[in-house]
């Protein structure tokens, strides 16, 4: 994968967000190095809080250099990941995702 | 005998095309990897590009972080209710005053309650506070974990000897990204006359993890 | 596409919670990953790229360090420190002595204690 293909895969420029934000994950599946799971990707979650920002480990992972992302923690009910979850209503699942995989809702 | 689960879990890769070394006079079968490995270690040494003693050093250093250093952690932020506090707000700072600077990762500890149940993972590989808790433990960097605990929890977790109530939230961390989790565990009830050491001993890897809760008898 | 370490949520058996020491052997190449590490030579990122990129074969089959060893001896091919040669020649030496002695290294001798 050549570096313009990835430095093209930075969306432009974003908003930033607040905890208790509602965000739906992008549901891509570009090649390369990605850290968002397959499992919470289309999926609507809570930000429960902020980390700052980070290296943007998809293009750490090829040694460029690109804007940081800011990195958010966001919550996922289970049922909401998986529609036959039989825990209790509110088991969650907390992951740390980066800025430009997650849209507001 | 611990390397008997070593050769074990190399059989596994006897699939793969490469020939495998002649069974040795101790039955000790080495895989290619592991051949590979002392390759790689001693034509990287011959090539300057790491020393003998460097390597030797980084295993020291390694085998001389363990479980026992969060242990402390958890019992400090047990009996101090202050420490506790920062424990929540600044991990890094809170783990560097007893001794343990993480200097390579951010911590973050989140707390066991009568209403939330905290456990960690790292689906996509094997993230762990490393500095603080040594080496993660071979089940936590398995297939069958990583892909169950964030779909199926509470079946791991009785799985661990580790049942909780339906009220109770099961709050599983993925940690895809730049943070480490450490779980601070639920005091054991009857233990408040202890001593920092003696709390400090009943605290277990695992009830940091989160797949476990601490017994008030070890 | 899904990677072949991106098991989140996929059906799996029983977790083995048997726990056991890390051998000397998987000890070093822990200790080379953090000496070349610290040297700036590997990154974290970098291996997990070359960890996920084994394939799915080699992902599934071969143990936690065994597909650390891989991933790096292709990254230091691929950085010009050593050639593929070079280890296919020492791996071949590295049998012949395990054939004369029955030891990995010298200094792995720990492991059989």
């Amino acid at each position: 994968m050549s570096a313009s293909a990835l430095q093209t895969r930075e969306a432009p420029v974003h908003v930033p967000l607040n905890p208790g934000d509602l965000v739906r994950v992008r549901d891509d599946y570009p090649p390369g190095h990605i850290r968002t799971p397959v499992y919470v990707r289309g999926k609507v979650g809570r930000v429960t809080r902020s980390f700052g920002a980070f290296g943007n480990p998809e293009l750490l992972a090829y040694r460029l250099n690109g804007p940081q992302q800011e990195l958010y923690e966001v919550r996922f009910l289970q049922r909401d990941l998986w529609s036959d979850y039989s825990g209790g209503p509110n088991d969650s699942v907390d992951l740390d995702l980066y800025r430009h995989w997650l849209e507001k809702v | 005998m611990p390397h008997d689960h070593h050769d074990h879990e190399h059989d596994h890769a006897h699939g793969h095309a490469h020939a495998h070394a002649p069974p040795q006079p101790d039955h000790k079968v080495h895989s290619y990897y592991q051949i590979l490995g002392v390759a790689l270690k001693e034509l990287l040494v011959e090539k300057g590009v790491v020393t003998a003693d460097e390597v030797r050093a980084a295993i020291e250093k390694r085998d001389q972080i363990t479980p026992a250093h969060g242990a402390k952690v958890v019992a400090r932020s047990w009996v101090d209710p202050l420490y506790r506090i920062k424990l929540l707000t600044n991990a890094n700072l809170a783990v560097a005053e007893l001794g343990f600077p993480m200097t390579t990762t951010k911590l973050v500890a989140v707390e066991n309650s009568e209403e939330v149940h905290n456990v960690v993972v790292c689906t996509l590989c094997s993230c762990y506070p490393r500095e603080l808790l040594g080496l993660p433990p071979a089940w936590y960097k398995s297939r069958a974990y990583r892909a169950r605990i964030v779909s199926e929890p509470r079946a791991v977790l009785g799985e661990f000897g580790t049942n909780l109530p339906d009220n109770v939230e099961v709050r599983v961390h993925d940690s895809t990204a730049d943070i480490r989790y450490l779980v601070i565990p639920i005091q054991p009830p009857g233990t408040e006359g202890k001593s920092e050491e003696e709390l400090a001993a009943l605290v277990t890897r695992d009830s940091m993890i989160g797949v476990a809760e601490v017994k008030a008898h070890g | 596409m899904r990677g072949p370490h991106d098991v989140g949520g996929l059906p799996e058996g029983p977790i083995e919670t048997e726990t056991h020491d890390l051998s000397f052997w998987e000890k070093q190449i822990d200790g080379i990953r953090a000496v070349i590490g610290a040297k700036g030579i590997v990154t974290t990122h970098e291996n997990r790229r070359y960890v996920e990129g084994l394939g799915d074969d080699a992902y599934e089959t071969l143990t936690y360090y065994e597909r650390w060893t891989a991933a790096l001896a292709r990254q230091m091919i691929e950085k010009n420190i050593l050639t593929q040669d070079e280890l296919d020649a020492r791996v071949r030496e590295i049998r012949a002595r395990l054939a004369a002695t029955g030891e990995l290294a010298p200094e792995l001798s720990g492991e059989h204690a």
